[in-house]
């Protein structure tokens, strides 16, 4: 064999021409899927401002924004669980266990209470659903449904299944936390914006995304997945609780009933977001616009059709979860071929 | 260069001695020993199944040896898994690419290690890190983009860069041109250099022989979990390296009748030269890339044509890429003169073209059901009625299958893990044969089955062929492939390197041909030629191989060349 066999001296290089439009295409495609659930969002505005006069008025913004932040919360840690590739369907009892919790502790403790009993029940829920999936490695969906009914039959036991109502006293200063519109929207885009810090700059999120992206290759690269997959777990179980308590303070006491299928809509929203439910990619900023897109949709129909009545509010959500997962696909699609 | 002779014992950087694996009661691994010095490129070869892998994950933590000891540099070391290895310098690229590849090119290189400003991660500094390494590497990408939209070659390059750390002092590449194109070999084969140039052992993997001949400078050859050779690489001849490798004595070519075929040929054609007849299955300027270049052939009724070559050279892939199973890149299949338009494995089945799986476990049977479940399976659809599948149709076909291929099982409801691996073989063969094929594609199908249901396993494909129908035979048993086969196509490296047909075919002629040929120029010049023709069939070139392209055989292409 001639030593220069295997080095031809001047080769073309075909590659280089052809990537250009590829590229493009590609770039276009990973932007529609990250910042799609925005477009709409502002398109969404931008013609019910247009179409109604009461749309984009500050009670009714205040009523979107204000009403509902605290549930956000769900879908925040529900996509750093997503991202691994996992999925948490207890945050709804978590949700619901939180806010009994919270009235329970400004009921009996104080605020210190309010806010310290729900943030540790939840740091200890999501700890042994995170061991559970890592480490003993059982599937999330199992794990988490038996967490699902676990939560809420907790909750029943606290309140005797419901007899007992925790009020929060009108003068605590628990009640702050929820009062009002800024406070509530304030307190979760704080949380939101410390979400997104910690998946794009931490070497923790950074472990989220690449163990839903090739959790194979996390581990031979060595990094540590058991831990990492633990705590999204127990992120996503702590901001449930939380979330809960805010929302106790803001309705001054633990609803029993409450949080029932609110891991759909959190799980909604952050597909919608442009989050692949598969794992390894997705932003917290799409998550945002996730849950805001849905809050939009309900706020319209209760406008638009409200002669019909809401009932259509989750069929619409669901056609347009449809649409987004079938875009997403379609892009994934072309992204492959490429 | 590294130094001739032996070096005194502290001068191995890796040391594995002695060692035993063995999973399940099966030895993996036999007393191996493996020395390496520094700065020395040591490849590592064998066929399947020789314990090339199993020595691998053993050398960078990913299995415990069960007898034996693994020292890196002189000092005992016993590696709980892949961090330790990595940490202690040892640095593995595996085969396939083991990165993220929704992940930023960037992001990939640096994970789990990168540069923090305020204990966040600066960003900034990562892609500019990324962009410094990539660029040693000859790789001028924007690290921004997602690592999956590049190309094959370049992610292999990441891998590179990022297992390649200052610290390495031993890197592992399991078969790292897999995917490359030439110009990439060229720069990771640069890569190499400097590694060894800086005291840095390689231990490198690859079935091309063309490259273990220009960059590695010694070899260790395993055979059935056992060193059987190790050495310089220069002055070693091809032939020998080969025979190695296959087990075989060149100066001992055994008499024929070790295998349960038949010594005449089969069918009309048998012998005489003569292809006038149409062949039921033609398949021209098959390409997939990266995996088989421009091969054609031809299956005539009543042929076993076999395909032969070393691990790698293409010869499952071929087979799946004439069943659709594997999306082509080009090439076209006829059958019977008609032209497969769509290409998949159901279009290939309703055409009469079945493949027996190389993998039984995965790609064949179904474990939890049962032997009449496994055979009638993809028959099914043939023996509905208005949707409604008739039992007692059912139950003959399953009856006459088991008592003509012998298939021993305790009823046809057995569970089909529970029989024997050449009963679950025999089963899968009557799956195809009950859809009445014309052409049986066979990767491996003597693989893993006892002496017994081997030699009527092979009698049976006698059988069927003298009833007509077209055999494609894969087997890496040398053997069988020589005995069964009435033409033979060499692969090497993806193309299809030498034709052989009846008298011709010995152990001498194919292992010949498998030494032979090197990659020429122009050859390898076509790689970019597919490149420019991706997404078009690009028409079969008759001026390069006028003989595959028309099924005629050729003599073996014997142009041996100077060992160096």
């Amino acid at each position: 064999m001639t030593p220069s066999a295997l080095r031809p001296a001047t080769l073309p290089r075909p590659a280089s021409d052809a990537a250009q439009p590829a590229a493009l295409r590609e770039r276009l495609a990973s932007h529609i899927q990250r910042r799609g659930a925005l477009a709409v969002l502002v398109l969404m505005a931008a013609l019910a401002s247009a179409t109604s006069s009461t749309f984009p008025t500050w009670s009714n913004i205040s009523s979107i924004l204000g009403n509902n932040a605290f549930v956000w919360l769900l879908a925040l840690g529900m996509t750093f669980v997503i991202l691994t590739g996992g999925i948490d369907l207890s945050v709804g009892s978590v949700y619901a266990l939180g806010g009994v919790l919270g009235a329970y502790g400004a009921h009996t403790g104080g605020t210190w209470l309010a806010v310290v009993l729900p943030l540790a029940v939840g740091a200890l829920w999501g700890t042994a659903q995170g061991l559970l999936v890592a480490r003993a490695r059982m599937a999330p969906f199992i794990v988490t449904l038996a967490g699902l009914l676990g939560a809420r039959g907790l909750l029943q036991a606290l309140t005797n299944e419901g007899a007992t109502t925790y009020l929060v006293p009108a003068d605590s200063a628990f009640r702050r936390l929820g009062d009002g519109t800024w406070v509530p929207v304030l307190l979760v885009a704080a949380l939101f914006g410390s979400g997104a810090l910690l998946l794009t700059r931490t070497r923790f999120g950074a472990t989220v995304t690449a163990l839903g992206g090739n959790e194979n290759a996390a581990t031979l690269m060595g990094l540590p997945v058991a831990r990492t997959k633990v705590l999204v777990y127990v992120l996503s179980a702590t901001l449930a609780a939380t979330a809960g308590a805010l929302g106790s303070a803001r309705l001054g006491s633990g609803v029993t009933t409450i949080g029932v299928g609110y891991e759909l809509t959190a799980i909604a929203s952050v597909v919608i977001g442009g989050t692949l439910l598969t794992g390894g990619s997705g932003s917290i900023g799409g998550t945002a616009s996730g849950v805001l897109v849905l809050a939009v949709i309900h706020n319209l129909i209760d406008h638009y059709f409200s002669q019909y009545g809401s009932a259509f509010t989750d069929t619409v959500n669901g056609a347009f979860l449809a649409v987004v997962v079938l875009v997403q696909t379609l892009l994934s699609r072309t992204r492959q071929t490429d | 260069m590294v130094q001739q002779g032996r070096a005194p014992r502290s001068d191995w950087i890796l040391e594995v001695a002695e060692v035993d694996k063995s999973f399940a009661g099966v030895h993996a691994l036999r007393g191996v020993d493996f020395r390496l010095r520094p700065g020395e490129v040591h490849a590592l070869i064998g066929e399947n199944g020789a314990g090339k892998s199993t020595l691998i994950k053993v050398m960078t933590g990913v299995y415990r040896p069960d007898a034996g000891r693994v020292r890196l540099a002189g000092e005992d070391r016993a590696f709980r898994n892949p961090l330790e290895a990595q940490t202690a310098g040892i640095s593995t690229i595996y085969q396939e690419v083991n990165l993220v590849p929704l992940m930023s090119v960037a992001r990939n290189l640096c994970l789990g290690r990168e540069p923090r400003r305020f204990g966040l991660v600066d960003v900034r500094a990562v892609n500019r890190i990324a962009r410094e390494t990539l660029k040693r590497y000859g790789v001028d990408v924007d690290v921004t983009r997602p690592l999956g939209s590049l190309g094959l070659g370049a992610q292999q390059m990441v891998a590179l860069a990022r297992a390649v750390r200052t610290d390495a002092r031993v890197v592992v590449m399991d078969e790292p041109t897999s995917s490359l194109e030439p110009r990439e070999v060229e720069t990771l084969f640069s890569v190499i250099r400097g590694l060894r140039s800086q005291g840095i052992a390689v231990v490198y993997v690859s079935h091309r022989l063309d490259e273990l001949y220009e960059i590695c400078d010694r070899v260790t050859v395993l055979r059935d979990g056992a060193v059987v050779h190790t050495g310089d690489m220069a002055g070693l001849e091809r032939l020998k390296l080969i025979s190695l490798m296959l087990g075989r004595e060149m100066s001992t070519v055994r008499a024929k009748g070790a295998t349960a075929f038949g010594t005449g040929q089969h069918g009309e054609h048998g012998g005489d030269g003569g292809h006038e007849a149409a062949p039921v299955l033609r398949a021209t300027g098959l390409t997939v890339r990266h995996k088989v270049h421009d091969v054609g052939l031809d299956i005539h009724h009543g042929e076993v044509v076999g395909l032969g070559g070393l691990l790698g050279a293409g010869r499952s892939e071929t087979a799946k890429a004439i069943t659709g199973a594997l999306a082509t890149d080009g090439g076209t299949v006829e059958v019977d003169g008609v032209p497969l338009a769509r290409r998949s494995p159901a279009a290939a089945i309703r055409a009469g073209v079945v493949m027996l799986a190389e993998d039984r476990k995965t790609e064949g049977i179904l474990p939890n059901l049962s032997v009449r479940e496994n055979i009638s399976l993809a028959l099914l659809p043939r023996l509905a009625r208005a949707g409604v599948v008739s039992g007692a149709r059912q139950d003959e076909i399953v009856r006459f299958f088991m008592e003509r291929l012998r298939i021993k099982a305790a009823g046809p409801d057995q569970k089909v893990s529970d029989l024997s691996g050449g009963n679950q073989q025999k089963v899968l063969l009557a799956r195809w044969l009950c859809l009445d094929p014309k052409v049986l594609l066979l990767d491996e199908p003597t693989r893993g089955i006892d002496v017994g249901a081997k030699a009527e396993v092979q009698a049976l494909i006698d059988e069927l062929a003298e009833q007509g129908l077209g055999v494609l035979l894969i087997s890496s048993d040398l053997e069988e492939l020589i005995e069964g086969s009435d033409r033979l196509v060499v692969l090497k490296d993806g193309r299809a390197v030498g034709h052989l047909r009846g008298e011709e075919i010995t152990e001498q002629t194919v292992l010949d041909t498998l030494a032979a040929a090197p990659p020429s120029e122009d050859l390898r010049g076509e790689d970019l030629d597919g490149e420019d023709l991706r997404g078009e069939a690009p028409a079969p070139h008759p001026d390069d191989h006028p003989a595959q392209a028309q099924g005629r055989p050729t003599a073996p292409a014997v142009t041996k060349e100077e060992p160096r």
